[in-house]
């Protein structure tokens, strides 16, 4: 995308009916790290991939548990997905608490999309930088949702945001007719599958990635590093070739640039300056 | 503009009082209620009276009223709250199938709903001044329960307000029993509601049986109760009372 005079403000059209400030902020979810969705007609995994900064940070927290039934994934700015993730808890206890009953992850995610919308109307606000995977559960089985900053949703029944998503994306598309019928541990084989193909070629360990699981009968929780270590060693998912050994960030944009095609020159020369000027 | 003199000092914790009525004390009141699970789903019974004082003034009050599609609603106390309940249900039942989703509210959570507005009332020194029964049937599960004027709820095989709980309760304690079939649910009903027509005196004889099942809900046409008068005891009522 080229800068042009219709993109200073969120409430300005372009005479093609685009709203280029929500562009964007859809282009900001893409430079996100990867991370993953996939679901059988009783459990839902996401997972993600987790780089940290430098050796001496820890990573950041890209899935939180909403509540017992759902939870969430995130690609792109981390700050508005943890505010976001704070409105979801908010919502699915409050809804608990006056009906004793589990907040229907359909609605949750039409309140998040109708809360992205005001943000894509109002000359003070921009758009959530951030997209978000959501997995929950309800009265007809489980489901997997994509929210968009754009205050879209879709249902899928396999998803990946974020950098490199679209080698997940083409992994899922070969295999996604099998998911439904999947038990629980292939559909975190798969999804650990799904998110060594955005690593590509580099190692695939349990320190860079994060799985979680939530299913009817089991409620969401983060699996622990030596549970994925496991699962990676048993179905033998370790990358074949060795990544190279320089700075994962500037290499992952750069590659990401690359494979989105559509990069702008001025884009792709902003995010070359080594480490992304915001934490993503 | 006050026509009401009001005796509260503007400084009380009770709140300013020229801008809001409380409920003090019920005007047009409805006797008991009572319910029980059966087979299919829940009975539930009800008198059609709505009295004022001890005088019995009104007759054609119908004290239940189906929720949604899963739940059925049976009310005693001050009718017009019961209204008020309605009305505020209508809304919640309105907003929950405008999301034209699968999803829709059951008997438990219309039961915790409404256990969140009485509590609130009662918090505010404002009670809704009824004793509700909330029964349903969804997805083959069934509910029973009851939430009273102060918020108190809770959930059982068979429930009663007011005077139910003291007259019918006993009886269902001894004679219900699981999966009992509609005709003995409702034999079991009538035999509580003729106790509480004998012994109530703001009941009157003429009541209507609800029943909920996971088809659906049906009231009853209203219908008056056998009575016998010609006990013994109630010939001469006063023989072997004190000071007679």
């Amino acid at each position: 995308m080229f800068r042009n005079q219709y993109d200073t403000d969120v409430t300005t059209w372009s005479p093609a009916g685009r709203l280029f400030q929500v562009e964007y902020a859809m282009e900001a979810v893409k430079q996100g790290s990867a991370a993953i969705g996939l679901r059988s007609k009783t459990h839902i995994v996401l997972g993600c991939v987790n780089k940290a900064n430098s050796e001496l940070s820890s990573h950041q927290k890209k899935i939180f548990k909403v509540d017992d039934h759902i939870g969430v994934a995130i690609a792109g700015l981390t700050a508005d997905g943890r505010v976001l993730s704070r409105y979801m808890r908010n919502e699915s206890i409050n809804y608990s608490f006056t009906y004793e009953s589990p907040l229907p992850v359909g609605r949750l995610v039409v309140q998040l999309a109708d809360k992205a919308q005001v943000c894509t109307q109002r000359s003070w606000k921009r758009p959530y930088g951030v997209g978000l995977l959501v997995a929950g559960l309800d009265e007809s089985g489980a489901h997997l949702y994509y929210n968009c900053p754009s205050g879209n949703y879709f249902e899928y029944q396999a998803f990946a945001i974020g950098s490199r998503s679209q080698a997940a994306k083409t992994y899922l598309e070969r295999r996604f007719e099998n998911f439904a019928d999947s038990s629980r541990d292939y559909l975190v084989k798969d999804a650990l599958m799904a998110i060594r193909e955005t690593l590509q070629g580099e190692t695939l360990k349990s320190s860079i990635c994060t799985v979680a699981v939530v299913g009817v009968g089991e409620p969401f929780h983060v699996l622990d590093q030596e549970t994925v270590q496991q699962m990676i060693d048993a179905f033998e998912i370790v990358g074949e070739q060795e990544g190279p050994a320089a700075e994962p960030d500037a290499s992952a944009v750069l590659e990401a640039a690359a494979e989105q095609g559509a990069a702008a020159a001025d884009q792709g020369g902003s995010t070359d300056e080594g480490v992304a000027p915001m934490d993503i | 503009m006050q026509f009401m003199a009001s005796k509260q000092p503007e400084n009380s914790l009770l709140g300013p009082e020229s801008d809001s009525q409380r409920t003090l004390y019920p005007y047009v009141t409805g006797t008991s209620v009572v319910a029980l699970k059966y087979k299919d789903g829940i009975l539930m019974a009800a008198d059609m009276g709505g009295s004022y004082g001890s005088t019995l003034r009104y007759k054609s009050v119908e004290r239940m009223k189906p929720i949604g599609k899963h739940s059925l609603l049976g009310a005693s106390g001050e009718i017009s709250d019961f209204q008020e309940i309605l009305h505020y249900l209508d809304e919640l039942i309105l907003y929950d199938n405008m999301w034209d989703d699968g999803n829709s509210l059951g008997p438990k959570e219309v039961h915790n709903y409404l256990t969140r507005v009485m509590y609130n009332r009662r918090n505010k020194f404002n009670p809704l001044w009824n004793s509700l029964v909330l029964g349903g049937v969804k997805n083959g599960q069934k509910y029973l329960g009851t939430v009273s004027m102060i918020g108190v709820n809770f959930e059982d095989n068979h429930v009663a307000t007011g005077f139910g709980n003291h007259l019918a309760r006993p009886i269902l304690r001894q004679e219900w029993h699981e999966n009992l079939s509609f005709e003995d649910g409702v034999r079991l009903l009538e035999k509580c509601m003729r106790v509480l027509l004998y012994r109530d005196r703001s009941a009157i004889n003429k009541l209507q049986i609800a029943k909920i099942t996971e088809e659906g809900s049906t009231i009853s046409q209203p219908y008056s109760l056998k009575t016998y008068w010609e006990f013994s005891a109630f010939a001469n009522p006063a023989q072997g009372a004190v000071g007679s």
